[in-house]
């Protein structure tokens, strides 16, 4: 049969009544052929895995070499629960850990500062200084294990603290291995949670690559997050090109404070977000890899093979995660977490399915972690090498995410570049509009969430849930009281003097940051010391 | 009945999840609310300050870092403490049901779990925020804006701290 009488006859042919786009809104055919990619030359838009321009994946054999990192994103109430719960997870399986930090934590203030009230614990584990990273990583073996740390303003800080924390268990930050997220762009976008205003966030950065270039060099330095963006409500593509923009904009900053691009662009990595549109996203990840090879090799003019690789970790959508029949979640994950392995994926972490009423518990995390071991050992989805490449419908995605996310980059740089635009709430407007017109979508039924507006259930949920006790602030505060009045003061106030003058003098932050915290310094001094030089942020409020 | 219902959509605490805040931010002005969105990182005394002198309906609250059960009774004990409990508190976010039934219990009007559709919640607004505000205190809308823009102004200036 010829191709036009097969369209002709499939227009006879009566379809279903739904909106057949993906998740973020682009139309769909009702078949892909090898006219959809006709543009596509194989050695130049394709290639192998390990070569350029890397679409099938960053290294050359892939899952067959090492399966990705099952790395739970986990921490919770004091650091000795939390210490509790890395062995737990370690203990069945978990090859990587993920730190995750409270509020005030995140936002460089102590457990005792009155914001903290009420959060202590809540949303992640509470840290306020070295003696709690060190209950942290108590009998973790940092030389064997890698350990990421989502936290933004005050990354240098608990970058320093274990460092500490290594050279307390004889292992020299040369051969440490980790990340820290440090990607301050998409907070003002995205995940908000900010101390300082754009600038003096980007020179900290800056210091910090500079530092681990030379003194901690297999540390991830940036994890670049779309995450976050799609989270608050972006769609695919936005993510996408978002984060790619940030990334090229830590990039321009680097090359600014004057490094080599291939000295400080191999430790650069990558997190996204998987969410409910399985090809889309699978698609997302390929041409992420593709136009970051391409970018920065012609744009930014790396040599080094290295600046080109891509690598990254994904999160399942916790967005997509529903209170209503929760054990769903568990599917839900599952096939979030295939289409990040589909995608090439070096790291993955898979949601819990009781988030949506607290963090998770032994056993929801437990399972969630399974769900991972069954993909990569029982499914036979890691024996080959990106199995969809030269789909008709993966390439034409790939391509036209791709095609989509140089035309933001366009609009970005109209608007003066990526600090310029979140001054104008180019971002944040972007992305709260994509919210709810997703939405809107759910509420008109053009899209679909089950259990949500699609076989909905009367009964109320019946799941375990993980309590935090009041009492974790209380036993916060009152080491936190203790640490103070053990430590030398004295010492402290003038490793504290140091690091505010290096911050006025322009000198790099990391080895004031490292001074003060041997000498026990608190986060929250620290964060308030470089408050008094830097100023703090104030978002414009749109919605 | 009452000419426009007025609700102050608030960020309280460090938590910045700040979709779902806007996204009903949104649903509710397009239902002819008047919406005043506090941004994040409120303080509890900001929050009930400016509720007090927007004269407002409702406040609703979108909290998910775990923290609810610090700022819905601080913000009902500020409320009370400036003569203001006709002014309804909701809320939404990550609330374990538990914790929905005592928040509802010491006085929370109404709490939304994930997943709701924000049609419920401007219809839950509509059908309970009946009650007229008193006409004493109702100022005139230019009057209104220029408050707003000092509560505005305020809240900046408190969230510096």
């Amino acid at each position: 049969m010829k191709k036009e009488e097969w369209y002709e006859k499939s227009k006879t042919c009566k379809e279903r009544n739904t909106d057949f786009s993906t998740v973020s809104g682009v139309p769909i055919k009702v078949l892909y052929t090898p006219d959809d990619i006709a543009d596509m030359e194989h050695d130049r838009d394709l290639g192998y895995p390990g070569e350029f321009p890397y679409v099938r994946g960053v290294y050359t054999n892939m899952y067959r070499g090492r399966l990705w990192t099952m790395r739970q994103f986990s921490g919770f109430g004091t650091p000795k629960d939390t210490n509790r719960r890395y062995k737990y997870l370690l203990g069945h399986g978990q090859t990587g850990l993920s730190v995750a930090f409270d509020f005030p934590t995140l936002y460089g203030r102590d457990s005792d500062d009155s914001f903290a009230h009420g959060e202590v614990g809540k949303c992640g584990v509470a840290i306020d200084s070295l003696r709690d990273m060190e209950v942290l990583f108590d009998g973790i073996p940092l030389d064997r294990i890698s350990t990421s740390m989502t936290i933004n303003p005050p990354a240098a800080m608990l970058l320093a603290m274990y460092i500490v924390v290594g050279e307390k268990q004889n292992i020299p930050a040369q051969i440490l291995t980790g990340t820290i997220q440090n990607d301050m762009l998409k907070e003002y976008q995205a995940q908000k949670t900010w101390i300082y205003p754009p600038e003096p966030s980007m020179r900290i950065i800056s210091d910090i690559l500079e530092y681990c270039s030379e003194h901690v060099p297999k540390w991830n330095t940036i994890s670049i997050s779309g995450y976050h963006i799609r989270e608050a409500g972006s769609t695919a593509l936005q993510e996408l090109a978002f984060t790619l923009k940030n990334g090229f904009t830590y990039v321009e900053h680097g090359i600014k404070a004057g490094l080599s691009v291939d000295k400080f662009a191999p430790r650069l990595s990558f997190f996204f977000n998987s969410h409910l549109d399985f090809f889309e996203e699978i698609a997302k990840y390929r041409a992420a890899r593709r136009i970051w090879a391409r970018m920065m090799r012609e744009k930014y003019r790396a040599q080094d093979p290295r600046s080109y690789l891509m690598r990254f970790h994904t999160q399942t959508a916790g967005c997509t995660l529903t209170a209503q029949q929760p054990e769903n979640n568990i599917i839900r994950t599952a096939y979030q977490a295939l289409s990040a392995v589909l995608g090439g994926t070096q790291s993955l972490h898979t949601n819990s399915m009781d988030e949506t009423y607290a963090l998770p518990t032994e056993k929801a995390a437990k399972i969630a972690l399974r769900t991972q071991q069954l993909l990569a050992y029982e499914s036979g989805v890691a024996h080959t090498i990106d199995p969809l490449g030269g789909s008709y419908y993966i390439e034409s995605l790939t391509n036209e995410l791709e095609q989509g996310a140089y035309k933001y980059f366009e609009k970005i740089d109209k608007l003066g570049g990526v600090v310029r635009a979140i001054d104008k709430g180019f971002f944040q407007k972007e992305i709260s509009r994509s919210a709810y017109s997703y939405q809107k979508a759910l509420e008109q039924k053009t899209k679909y969430h089950v259990g949500v507006n699609i076989f909905e259930e009367d009964e109320k949920a019946e799941i375990e849930i993980l309590k935090i006790s009041p009492q974790v602030e209380k036993v916060q505060r009152s080491q936190l009281k203790k640490l103070k009045r053990d430590r030398n003061g004295k010492r402290v106030r003038e490793k504290l003097l140091m690091l505010r003058k290096a911050a006025s003098d322009g000198e790099n932050l990391m080895p004031r940051i490292l001074d003060c915290v041997r000498e026990y310094a608190t986060l929250g001094e620290m964060c308030n010391t470089l408050k008094e030089e830097f100023g703090v942020y104030h978002e414009p409020i749109i919605f | 009945m009452i000419s426009k219902i007025r609700v102050l959509v608030g960020k309280p605490g460090l938590d910045g999840h700040d979709r779902g805040a806007k996204v009903v931010a949104a649903a509710l002005r397009d239902a002819g609310m008047e919406v005043i969105y506090t941004g994040l990182h409120q303080t509890c005394e900001s929050i009930v300050e400016a509720a007090v002198q927007e004269d407002v309906h409702v406040i609703g609250l979108s909290i998910l870092s775990g923290a609810h059960m610090t700022i819905f009774p601080r913000i009902l004990k500020l409320l009370r403490a400036s003569k203001a409990k006709d002014i309804m508190v909701i809320g939404g976010g990550i609330i374990p049901a538990d914790d929905m039934k005592k928040l509802q219990r010491i006085g929370v009007h109404k709490l939304f779990g994930p997943g709701t559709p924000t049609s419920e919640i401007v219809d839950w607004i509509k059908d309970n925020a009946v009650k007229p505000k008193r006409p004493t205190t109702r100022k005139k809308k230019s009057v209104r804006k220029k408050v707003k823009k000092q509560v505005r102004k305020k809240i900046k200036k408190k969230s510096k701290g």
